[in-house]
């Protein structure tokens, strides 16, 4: 109930009033213009009819499930924009002023061992989950064998120095945890990487596309990368908030400690739980600790498998690199990730 | 959905976006969702987004007739309108008593407890009070006034609690920290009213409804309603 009255602002864009039904707005600039609302139009209207029905709307939102839901919402989204911005900065700094060559030559020839260099140049890179995204995008676009950049999109939101600092501070009482947790995820990164190598294949990897940029000034490639990454990730940010909003306000606690205290159906609890609230990776040290029923091991799950599997992450990967690919990937790492971390969990914690 | 977004409405809402970040960072409303720590990248990042819409629409603008147009953006790009209402119309509040009742207490034992001075009354956070309550059998609590500030959540039928949210990272993750309340309770008790507590400390304790957590009393003796503080929630002690 609670995205969808929250949702209630959105239902002009979400139905097409009429006369806007039609085939895809073609590329080209003439065909299908008139038949077409136009956008600006469109964004302008539902701008305005909200400010016009804004005493009713927060009138509707004034139950407290409502207000909380809202809370967590904004608070997912302000949180997350400024990584989210810079980290799209960076991925466009790449793809416009950073040669091809250089990744080239940066890494070894062999895809069996840019793996792992890549792999561990994630622990190098501050970056966060929403960021890495497009910017394996771009590793792909610049040249870097697929197999090297999935290794870094997944070791690099899990390892980065800023994550580590974080566990570090939320397990003062488990230094081992930061060890598990770095352990894990890059053996979870390279194996990937690894399995990507030997089973994937090209088809399924749709490239992203930028080549339109090609003839045009680096100013205008910069920024046109910047707004088609701002745009596109903001919006699969939004999907997340609200995923995670509604767990966390309408899902009551109570469930979790009925859940806890049997070992492998904890283990799978808080990885599923990772992937349902896809929280920041610099931020779900801090809820895995507080999530003190829970067994160190299932917690590791939980730090393991969020910045690699959770449903912003899914949606984004599935808008960068193709549906087809992120059907195949998200699980496979999602049942690598809970293996890894149980194994490492029993050796180390 | 039909219609995507061309250029001059994407530099539109990147504007949007960026003005209403800019908004947040500027007065105290992102105190609401995330640490104050955030405000110095919250401030840059509306910078770049609205720098972003201004070389949009620049680009957009000076693209020669009959040019090839940029992408447009996928339909996904239109729920960013959300966040917007969400801030611009609703500014939805803190936290608060309805979280705070269906959230356990996050008390946790801390590693350590800094000096307190050895006598007179003391002013401690909600969070502090119950970790030195709790982990530290009120050893320097006892005998004396304590004062502390937080709002009133109550469940219908316990005693009331006085509770301060905690934020680790952001309100997504803001757990309660709660101090049940006995003594001079006042009769009546909205949810959500800030107060300042002064008592004493009791050793009774309670264990929290939701998640069983240690919940310790304390002994009122004055409440008085204080306005809601600027930064409603506890960032320095994160129990």
């Amino acid at each position: 109930m609670a995205p969808t009255t929250s949702s209630a602002p959105s239902t002009s864009p979400g139905s097409p009033p009429p006369g806007t039904g039609g085939p895809e707005p073609a590329s080209g600039p003439s065909a299908g213009e008139s038949r077409h609302l136009d956008p600006s139009l469109l964004l302008t209207l539902v701008l305005l009819t909200a400010v016009l029905f804004q005493g009713p709307v927060r009138g509707a939102l004034a139950a407290p499930v409502m207000q909380s839901w809202m809370t967590v919402f904004v608070a997912v989204v302000v949180q997350a924009l400024p990584f989210l911005v810079l980290g799209v900065l960076l991925s466009a700094a790449i793809a416009v002023f950073v040669p091809p060559s250089f990744f080239a030559r940066a890494l070894p020839k062999r895809p069996a061992l840019a793996v792992p260099v890549a792999g561990a140049a994630g622990a190098v890179l501050p970056g966060c989950e929403c960021a890495s995204v497009p910017v394996a995008g771009a590793l792909v676009r610049r040249g870097v064998a697929p197999a090297a950049a999935l290794a870094f999109l997944l070791s690099a939101p899990a390892i980065n120095p800023i994550v580590l600092t974080a566990t570090a501070v939320a397990f003062p009482g488990n230094p081992e945890m930061v060890v598990a947790r770095l352990v894990a995820s890059l053996l979870v990164a390279c194996a990937m990487g690894w399995l990507w190598q030997r089973l994937g294949r090209a088809d399924l990897l749709r490239p992203p596309s930028r080549s339109v940029y090609d003839g045009r000034g680096r100013g205008a490639a910069f920024w046109g990368a910047v707004r088609h990454d701002v745009m596109h990730a903001g919006g699969f940010l939004v999907i997340g908030a609200m995923a995670a909003a509604t767990l966390k306000a309408v899902v009551p606690e109570r469930w979790l400690g009925s859940v806890a205290d049997r070992p492998v159906l904890s283990v799978l609890a808080l990885a599923v739980l990772a992937v349902l609230l896809s929280i920041c990776s610099e931020a779900d040290a801090f809820v895995a600790a507080s999530l003190t029923q829970f067994s160190l091991t299932a917690r590791l799950a939980f730090l393991v498998v969020g910045p690699m599997v959770d449903l912003k992450l899914f949606a984004m990967q599935a808008g960068t690199f193709g549906r087809a690919f992120a059907l195949r990937f998200a699980p496979a790492t999602f049942v690598l990730g809970v293996t890894v971390s149980a194994l490492t969990g029993a050796v180390l914690l | 959905m039909r219609t995507r977004l061309d250029g001059q409405a994407q530099a539109a809402l990147l504007f949007l976006l960026g003005a209403t970040v800019l908004h947040a960072g500027l007065t105290d409303l992102h105190l609401r969702y995330v640490k104050a720590g955030l405000r110095p990248l919250l401030l840059l990042a509306g910078a770049v987004l609205v720098a972003a819409a201004a070389a949009t629409a620049w680009y957009e603008w000076r693209r020669p007739p009959g040019a090839r147009e940029p992408h447009r953006a996928p339909r996904v790009s239109w729920l960013l309108t959300l966040p917007l209402f969400a801030l611009i119309l609703v500014a939805p509040p803190p936290l608060g008593s309805y979280s705070a009742a269906h959230t356990g207490t996050a008390l946790t034992k801390p590693l350590g407890f800094p000096e307190l001075p050895a006598r007179g009354p003391l002013r401690l956070g909600v969070g502090e009070y119950a970790a030195r309550a709790v982990h530290d059998d009120g050893r320097h609590l006892r005998d004396r006034p304590i004062s502390i500030t937080g709002f009133v959540a109550a469940n219908g039928t316990d005693d009331p609690y006085l509770v301060r949210m905690s934020l680790n990272c952001c309100a997504a993750d803001g757990r309660p920290v709660k101090v049940a309340l006995t003594g001079r309770v006042p009769p009546v008790l909205r949810p959500d009213t800030w107060l300042r507590i002064t008592g004493t400390y009791t050793p009774r304790r309670t264990k929290d409804p939701v998640n069983g957590g240690p919940i310790p009393y304390i002994d009122v003796v004055r409440a008085e309603p204080v306005p809601a503080p600027r930064n409603p929630y506890d960032e320095v002690w994160n129990g």
